[in-house]
């Protein structure tokens, strides 16, 4: 929405005349916001800055980089790596997935209820994550799970035998699809329904084939709105500590169940490492939703 | 549609049913085996009996609910005013809301510990009720995108600025506006931010955990570690839950518009 020049003149007039009036009116409309600001900088902002300036300073106050050098420790930096990959791993195949199921119901030709009841159930899961998704998942593919033992019983194959386990990589990125599929589903879906139908019938009519129409149409379109959605998948598994937690306990050496332990004190505690993973943490989360933001942006002036 | 593609679109549906049903019914299936001999609901009646249960969950019910009220003060005179009088700071505004899916929970809960100990200029986790006060306020920082985008886009379906000059022409006062006037608009807006906020904030384990509190999240993950049947029945109760919130938010937005479709159908 272009400003009219109008709205800029009157926004712009009170500073330049000398009225106290006007001016006492503006001084005035910023302390409407004065409670959200304090809150968010308590509460917030302090918080976090606290852990970035900490992570560059030592016991004396002054500026030292020694933290960060304890994040090139072998465990420190395998723990991120999983990290990145269970990351990595749930946000490419729950956009993948999630992309799926949200282009059936909106371009499949499926029955009308199927859309609603879709997205009201992925409101629900894309919430349901923590330590019940874990124990669900417990439940489905534990070594007593429903079925585990169907697999067994019906199917002569024993998950377990062949070297699965649900507290391993494949079993949380499995466990972390259950929340980040539903997510993706009503990211994209605003943007699936943006594509209009007569796009698809200009390309037929001017004898594109379906693969035309994917390269040169749809997925230019699409491209921005669904890298940022995993981009914002991947900054959601990232974070994610009570599913891990719950499922693994501290056995799986993922970044956020390291800096739970730290925090907690339950390995040999060192305040230093906490402040720099934390920045490890914050700094790549803030990378991948930089990109979130940046294309969305995108997006959103190509559509207006 | 071709039929190819709308039998690719069945299977899609039908392999993510299969994937999102299979863990609710082996949950379900799970939570009845604690009797040897047949099913039963003897592992409800364990957990609800439980005392450990009873309180947990009363308290993060209650820390809930007080997240909701501080949340709806917060950010609902915070929107209206952005909308009315300060657009420019919108980008601001909105641009925090959304730090905490940026900023891990885990990265918030540790900057309290940090900055807000018992030594600090803020011994926020000095006692027991202040901690619940860090408790609530940290739960308030996670519903802020809910919260905020739920009343934003309930402020933008509603003539805001018009609505607040038809009352101050009245006489009213910017107090009985917001109370008056506004907050009944955005009742659907405001109780589906509430509602996702309770589904978020009810079993939330990391903040609750790391401060120590009595909530339903560490008591769930502590059942997890030490009981066999009773998690399953656990889980089965958090997914009803959540799924409540959410159905609650479907009634109260149909309502709306409703509501909506009627007021307006005289003037037409």
């Amino acid at each position: 929405m272009p400003p009219s020049p109008q709205s800029g003149a009157e926004t712009t007039l009170p500073s330049v005349t000398a009225v106290p009036g006007p001016r006492l009116a503006i001084r005035l409309d910023w302390l409407g916001i004065v409670p959200f600001m304090l809150f968010a900088l308590l509460f917030l902002l302090l918080p976090t800055a606290f852990l970035m300036v900490g992570a560059f300073q030592d016991a004396q106050g002054h500026f030292t980089l020694a933290k960060l050098g304890l994040l090139l420790q072998g465990n420190v930096l395998d723990a991120y790596l999983i990290s990145l990959e269970v990351s990595a791993a749930s946000a490419i195949v729950g956009a993948i997935a999630g992309f799926a199921l949200a282009w059936a119901v909106v371009h499949g030709g499926l029955p009308a209820w199927i859309r609603p009841s879709l997205l009201t159930f992925s409101g629900v899961a894309a919430n349901f994550a923590g330590v019940p998704l874990a124990f669900a998942f417990l439940c489905t593919l534990g070594r007593t799970g429903l079925v585990t033992l169907l697999l067994q019983h019906y199917a002569g194959i024993d998950p377990y035998s062949t070297g699965f386990t649900l507290l391993s990589f494949h079993g949380l990125v499995l466990t972390y699809l259950y929340f980040q599929i539903p997510l993706m589903v009503l990211i994209v879906t605003p943007a699936l329904e943006g594509l209009r139908k007569e796009w698809r019938e200009a390309s037929d009519s001017l004898g594109g084939t379906a693969l035309h129409y994917w390269i040169h149409v749809a997925l230019p379109v699409l491209a921005p709105s669904v890298l940022g959605a995993s981009l914002l998948l991947f900054a959601n598994a990232f974070g994610a500590v009570a599913t891990a937690y719950a499922l693994t306990g501290s056995s799986l050496n993922i970044v956020t169940i390291l800096l739970y332990a730290q925090i907690r004190g339950d390995v040999l505690h060192d305040p230093n490492l906490g402040y720099a993973l934390a920045l490890g943490m914050i700094v790549i989360t803030s990378l991948s939703s930089a990109g979130y933001l940046w294309l969305s942006a995108r997006t959103q002036r190509r559509r207006s | 549609m071709k039929p190819a593609s709308r039998a690719g679109a069945w299977l899609a549906i039908a392999l993510g049913s299969l994937y999102f049903l299979l863990p609710l019914i082996a949950t379900f299936e799970f939570s009845l085996r604690m009797r040897r001999e047949s099913y039963s609901l003897e592992a409800y009646r364990v957990v609800l009996t439980d005392p450990g249960f009873q309180s947990a969950f009363g308290y993060s019910i209650l820390m809930a609910l007080l997240t909701v009220i501080t949340s709806i003060v917060l950010v609902v005179p915070t929107a209206c005013w952005i909308e009315l009088r300060l657009p420019r700071m919108r980008p601001v505004i909105e641009f925090i809301t959304l730090l905490p899916l940026v900023i891990p929970a885990i990265i918030i809960v540790f900057g309290y510990l940090r900055l807000y100990n018992s030594s600090s200029w803020l011994p926020l986790t000095g006692n027991e009720r202040a901690t619940d006060l860090l408790l609530i306020c940290s739960y308030v920082t996670l519903s802020l995108p809910y919260m905020y985008r739920s009343v934003h886009s309930g402020l933008r379906a509603i003539d805001v600025r018009t609505l607040t000059e038809a009352s101050e022409s009245l006489g009213a006062g910017w107090f009985t506006t917001l109370a008056h006037v506004i907050a009944p608009a955005l009742k659907s807006a405001i109780l589906s931010g509430s509602f996702l906020t309770f589904a978020v904030v009810i079993g939330e384990f990391t903040m609750a955990s790391l401060l120590n509190r009595p909530a339903f999240g560490p008591y769930l993950q502590l059942i997890g570690a030490n009981r066999a049947y009773e998690p399953s029945a656990l889980a089965v109760i958090a997914f009803l839950v959540t799924w409540a919130s959410m159905g609650l938010i479907q009634v109260v937005s149909r309502n709306a518009a409703g509501a909506g479709a009627k007021r307006r159908l005289p003037g037409a």
